[in-house]
């Protein structure tokens, strides 16, 4: 591993120092990798020509954690990943423990999980927009994002007691009934992000600065995304049908109207499209489901203690991020005997070279904006 | 392909391996000296075509470990498990990752956690435990460090 900026001169070409490749550290305290990720760049010039990402400085070994905690309670570990989509990384395990103990979720539940599934989806893609135009040099967008995005915490603190990491769904639904004050507090967050998602197409999408950013910089053809197992809008910007929402529809997602938003450019602009169609996506999913939330149960009677019966389940839901599986080996007892998070980030991260190379250093920053890292879910 | 039309398909290019159905989708059991040219089979025959490797593990059954590959096939949307059951003491199994670019990453992953060899892989290093943890495999089950306690 690379300790320091060096020079590395080619074995017996007899060249002078200076025309050697320089490896540089990015990290694992650099403002642009949001979080501990160590990159360690290998240039010419100012050219690229590898990206080899050094990971763990903040794995928590999530994986083997979970093999001795319950049915219950490994979900609450796992908002820790990806804590920008923990509504849905709890979903994931809550379904695929549904499925071993074959617990029907009441229609109540289906809606209010979709609900806040969506909207955790639009406040990490918010945070994407704030946070990914900061780190090309537009300070601005960051307040806009933050200021709707602090509507949705204050929706998610309210229901369920907490900001960030919720822990909001259990096996057979969810935890408490919505507060009474939600309905009215989502259809205020509706009527004032309409017209702000506007405004932010006006600050930043036809933006001449940002557009030469952005497009042609960061080249995953179609083939490579599948092959590197992309996923999400990174996948989608290339062109790849991925959406595991429209693919294998979970909960209610088969009943609602939304489209899988493709683009074919293959670039860093292509995925910044992407990802702001879905917004207006989601929008629109939250629209059709705030006024028909069914009367009924909010969970499924279970019981104290789940014994996953012996086999292996694995479920799949889609993330801000991408498709995000877990894998249980159950040994029939109370605790998984294998769990594995299959996390988007991890092989959104390992593309990340494919992009990089042979590009210009100044637009790395900018393919790991519109990748949208969140390092706890690459590490686990 | 329905799980049907697969499973004849499948019996079809390996009539040797054993072929069950015990999870969501269709499980293949392959020997690991058959892993390579089978692995070939299953991405470049057209029938089958499964271009995009979403999972890749191991599990530790205390007696063997158990690689597990998921595929789909983005043409045909078909999934397949395929397993291949390893020595213990000695787990060595060919790379997919010329194959599969994501398994460069995820086969690293397994080989720090598990020990599992892969042979020709490009760049067989470790990704997320620090320098100097080579031969310590933290997830298998009977890895104990009573210093940095993972075990709740």
């Amino acid at each position: 591993m690379y300790r320091e900026t060096e020079i590395v001169k080619q074995p017996g070409t007899g060249e002078p120092d200076v025309f050697g490749d320089m490896v540089i550290n990015i990290g694992p305290q650099h403002p642009s990798t949001h979080g501990v990720l160590h990159l360690v760049i290998t240039l010419n010039g100012e050219t690229i020509k590898k990206v080899e990402p050094h990971l763990g400085y903040i794995h928590r070994s999530i994986e083997k954690m979970c093999e001795s905690l319950s049915f219950r309670q490994f979900i609450y570990v796992t908002s820790k990943m990806d804590y920008l989509s923990s509504h849905i990384n709890n979903h994931a395990c809550c379904m695929c423990v549904e499925k071993g103990m074959q617990i029907e979720v009441p229609p109540r539940a289906q809606v209010i999980r979709v609900l806040m599934d969506e909207l955790t989806r639009l406040a990490s893609h918010q945070l994407w927009w704030g946070a990914g135009a900061m780190d090309i040099g537009a300070l601005t967008p960051f307040f806009h994002a933050f200021r709707e995005r602090e509507m949705i915490n204050d929706i998610m603190e309210e229901t369920c007691g907490t900001r960030l990491t919720m822990n909001y769904m259990v096996p057979g639904g969810v935890m408490t009934d919505i507060h009474p004050n939600f309905q009215n507090r989502v259809h205020a967050f509706i009527d004032h992000f309409k017209s702000k998602i506007d405004e932010y197409d006006e600050l930043l999408t036809g933006n001449v600065i940002f557009e030469n950013r952005m497009q042609g910089v960061g080249y995953l053809s179609k083939e490579d995304a599948i092959s590197y197992g992309c996923t999400g809008p990174t996948a989608r910007g290339s062109g790849v049908s991925c959406d595991i929402r429209k693919l294998y529809p979970y909960e209610v997602y088969s009943k609602l109207q939304f489209d899988e938003v493709l683009e074919t450019g293959c670039d860093c602009y292509a995925r910044y499209i992407v990802r702001m169609k879905e917004m207006r996506q989601s929008l629109s999913i939250v629209q059709q489901l705030i006024d028909n939330i069914p009367e009924g149960d909010i969970q499924a009677k279970t019981k104290a203690v789940l014994k996953l019966p012996k086999g292996e389940y694995y479920s799949r839901v889609e993330t801000a991020r991408g498709e995000f599986g877990v894998y249980i080996v159950s040994e029939g007892g109370t605790t998984p005997y294998r769990i594995k998070f299959r996390s988007p980030g991890f092989s959104n991260l390992s593309a990340l070279d494919q992009m990089a190379r042979g590009g210009k250093i100044g637009d790395l920053v900018a393919i790991m904006a519109m990748i949208d890292l969140v390092i706890p879910d690459i590490d686990r | 392909m329905t799980k049907e039309e697969l499973k004849i398909k499948l019996t079809e290019f390996f009539p040797t391996a054993t072929i069950e159905e015990s999870g969501e989708w269709v499980n293949i059991n392959i020997a690991p000296a058959g892993f390579h040219p089978a692995v070939d089979v299953l991405r470049n025959k057209v029938e089958l075509s499964f271009d995009y490797l979403f999972c890749l593990t191991c599990i530790d059954w205390k007696t063997h470990l158990t690689m597990v590959y998921h595929f789909e096939s983005t043409t045909y949307r078909h999934q397949l498990v395929v397993k291949v059951q390893l020595d213990r003491n000695k787990p060595e199994i060919e790379t997919v990752s010329h194959i599969w670019r994501t398994a460069e990453f995820h086969e690293r992953e397994v080989y720090e956690m598990f020990g599992v060899n892969f042979l020709n892989h490009p760049d067989l290093r470790l990704l997320i435990l620090p320098d100097g943890w080579e031969g310590k495999n933290p997830m298998r089950k009977d890895f104990e460090d009573p210093v940095n306690m993972i075990k709740l």
